[in-house]
């Protein structure tokens, strides 16, 4: 079965100076695919996914998410993808509620739409008793499924997610990534980075960036075969390596 | 529209969850229109007030009873002569001297005209100016006839200066220094508090990470801006309802001009300084830095306003600077509407200008507030 590209990035770059951040990338992801994009810290991971989400230019290169240009029509992009950061980016000082009703309102659900979604999630995350509680006061684990659902609350064609599980404990990660399959299940492309190398194992396919560029891409399974090797674990460390 | 009303509601919601910053908003201008009024003042009291009398008349002792009668004048003593006088003052025991001449009360009875001596302490030379208006207003409420020549000394020179008009009081007729100032305090708080909340929010939202994920969503760049924005709006509309009120209650500031007319002009004006605050978040990271910049242009803004001297005393680039200022306009508009009962045609100048600037402000702001970088 082929199934469309949701994401196509061909020689994809970001030059800050005489700096590469990202240097002419070029991958493509399927519908419905949840695609790990891993890479040290400064690989370049999240500064290539801010291009694709429209709030960074490329220096040069092509690139469409959800079929539109990443130079000229990143307005419908966001329109099209959910994006969680690294950085908690719900508000604090709001209650689960009111940031659910808040971002449904920016993404335009109507009024019937956004109480529904709330309900809704509010349910599936089993968070009835601290609904209308800060947001801040909830611990690390609940606030990351917040934003996530948070994420999803358009029910975007992709999904962004910035190294969604770190600093949580093992339980909720993999509750976390349950959720995830369950989005992947629905339809829903999932564009995840991570530096736990068993998260990487459950996706379907993989990229490996070193020093702005893709080094290695393709499935867990054959990319442990390729590296002869039993991990990702172990392909990640010879990948990184080779470079040192 | 919608999605800007999502926007305003949250930030209603943060600003009156915000224990820290409500208080700041409300309680510490009302406290600062209070102290400020009352404490930024030219009033000059306790005249150290000396007088030669080499008259003694009837009439004489009568312009000195007005002395001894007013609440400016501490009257000390009398000298014999002018060297006493003139030593006393030099050892700064007496900041004014009234002389009065030998033939005092014949000249005013047969001339119809008489002349008076004044000698003023002008080290400071602020001071020395009210005190040389408070003993004309005393002379020539005593008798209109009376010519004065003021001498103002300093230490080292004595500079004789003669009055020759008669000063006549408009607008504020008791010379009430609260009248001149509340108006203007007014204006510093409906300004300050604007500029520091609308120039602290945005980049707090960049501090903490949520900007990014609004830069993410498909909202329009003038839907967030109008919606972050009009909640300081109306914000600054109200601390200009409470300031008035307070003038009103507290002050009994006269309020002769129309208040719509007022509310009119502050609305544009808050625009400007909204503008202002927006422009100086874009160009900033942290709070810490939009908190310098505000206070930057704040105080530079404040002292070149005409709230504590007069723009006209300034040096002609310092004027020119001035037509810069929004405050200068505001504290402008706000004395001419409420003192002078200035109708819309009086301050349309005005007016045009502010609105000039703040299609300019909001325009570079909107202009400079990027989603993709």
């Amino acid at each position: 079965m082929k199934k469309e590209n949701v994401i196509v990035a061909e020689e994809l770059t970001k030059a800050f100076g005489d700096f590469k951040a990202v240097n002419a990338i070029s991958f493509e992801v399927k519908k419905g695919e949840i695609f790990g994009f891993l890479g040290a810290n400064g690989a370049g991971k999240t500064t290539a996914m801010k291009m694709l989400i429209g709030i960074s230019k490329p220096s040069s290169g092509q690139a469409t998410v959800a079929g539109f240009d990443v130079y000229t029509q990143t307005e419908s992009i966001k329109k099209n993808i959910g994006y969680m950061s690294q950085k908690f980016a719900l508000y604090d000082d709001l209650t689960v509620k009111e940031n659910i009703t808040f971002f449904g309102g920016i993404y335009g659900l109507s009024r019937a739409k956004i109480k529904e979604k709330r309900e809704q999630l509010v349910s599936e995350l089993g968070l009835e008793n601290i609904s209308n509680k800060l947001v801040g006061s909830l611990p690390l684990g609940w606030k990351q499924k917040l934003s996530f659902s948070v994420s999803l609350l358009h029910e975007p064609k992709i999904v962004f997610l910035d190294e969604p599980t770190g600093g949580v404990d093992p339980i909720t990660r993999r509750q976390f990534w349950e959720m995830i399959y369950k989005a992947a299940d629905q339809g829903t492309t999932i564009f995840v980075t991570t530096h736990y190398m068993d998260e990487a194992e459950y996706c379907d396919r993989v990229s490996i960036m070193v020093e702005g560029k893709i080094e290695a891409l393709d499935t867990p399974k054959k990319l442990k075969e390729q590296f002869k090797v039993d991990s990702m674990n172990d392909v990640f460390l010879k990948l990184a390596r080779n470079i040192e | 529209m919608k999605t800007i009303g999502y926007i305003i509601q949250k930030e209603f919601k943060q600003i009156f969850r915000n224990k820290g910053m409500l208080p700041i908003i409300f309680i510490l201008p009302i406290l600062q229109l209070v102290i400020l009024s009352n404490a930024a003042t030219y009033e000059v009291k306790n005249i150290k007030f000396a007088y030669i009398d080499y008259n003694h008349s009837s009439t004489s002792r009568a312009l000195i009873e007005r002395f001894n009668a007013s609440t400016y004048f501490d009257v000390l003593t009398d000298f014999p002569s002018q060297e006493k006088a003139s030593a006393a003052m030099l050892s700064g025991q007496v900041d004014v001297v009234l002389e009065i001449p030998n033939n005092f009360e014949r000249n005013l009875l047969k001339e119809k005209t008489t002349d008076l001596s004044i000698t003023i302490n002008a080290i400071d030379g602020a001071a020395a100016g009210v005190e040389s208006g408070y003993v004309n207003q005393i002379v020539q409420s005593f008798n209109k006839d009376v010519k004065m020549t003021i001498i103002e000394t300093s230490k080292k020179v004595m500079q004789p200066v003669s009055i020759e008009s008669i000063p006549s009081f408009w607008y504020n007729t008791t010379l009430d220094y609260k009248t001149f100032m509340v108006p203007g305090i007014l204006v510093l708080l409906v300004t300050m508090i604007t500029l520091f909340l609308s120039g602290m929010n945005i980049v707090r939202e960049k501090e903490i990470g949520t900007l990014e994920q609004i830069n993410v969503t498909p909202i329009r760049k003038s839907q967030f801006i109008i919606g972050k924005l009009f909640p300081f709006w109306v914000i600054g509309m109200g601390l200009l309802t409470i300031g008035l009120i307070l003038a009103k209650v507290i002050f009994n500031i006269p309020m002769l001009g129309s208040l719509i007319l007022l509310y009119a002009y502050t609305s544009i004006y808050i625009l400007v300084i909204l503008g202002m605050g927006l422009l100086i978040s874009n160009f900033t990271d942290t709070q810490q830095q939009a908190m310098f910049i505000a206070w930057f242009f704040v105080v530079i803004f404040i002292l070149m306003s005409g709230l504590f001297t007069p723009i006209e005393s300034m040096p002609k680039w310092a004027q020119l600077i001035t037509e810069f200022n929004p405050i200068k306009y505001f504290v402008e508009i706000v004395r001419m509407v409420l003192l002078k009962g200035a109708g819309f045609m009086d301050i349309l100048p005005q007016m045009a200008k502010t609105l000039l600037y703040a299609i300019i402000m909001n325009g570079l702001a909107v202009w400079s507030y990027k989603k993709v970088n």
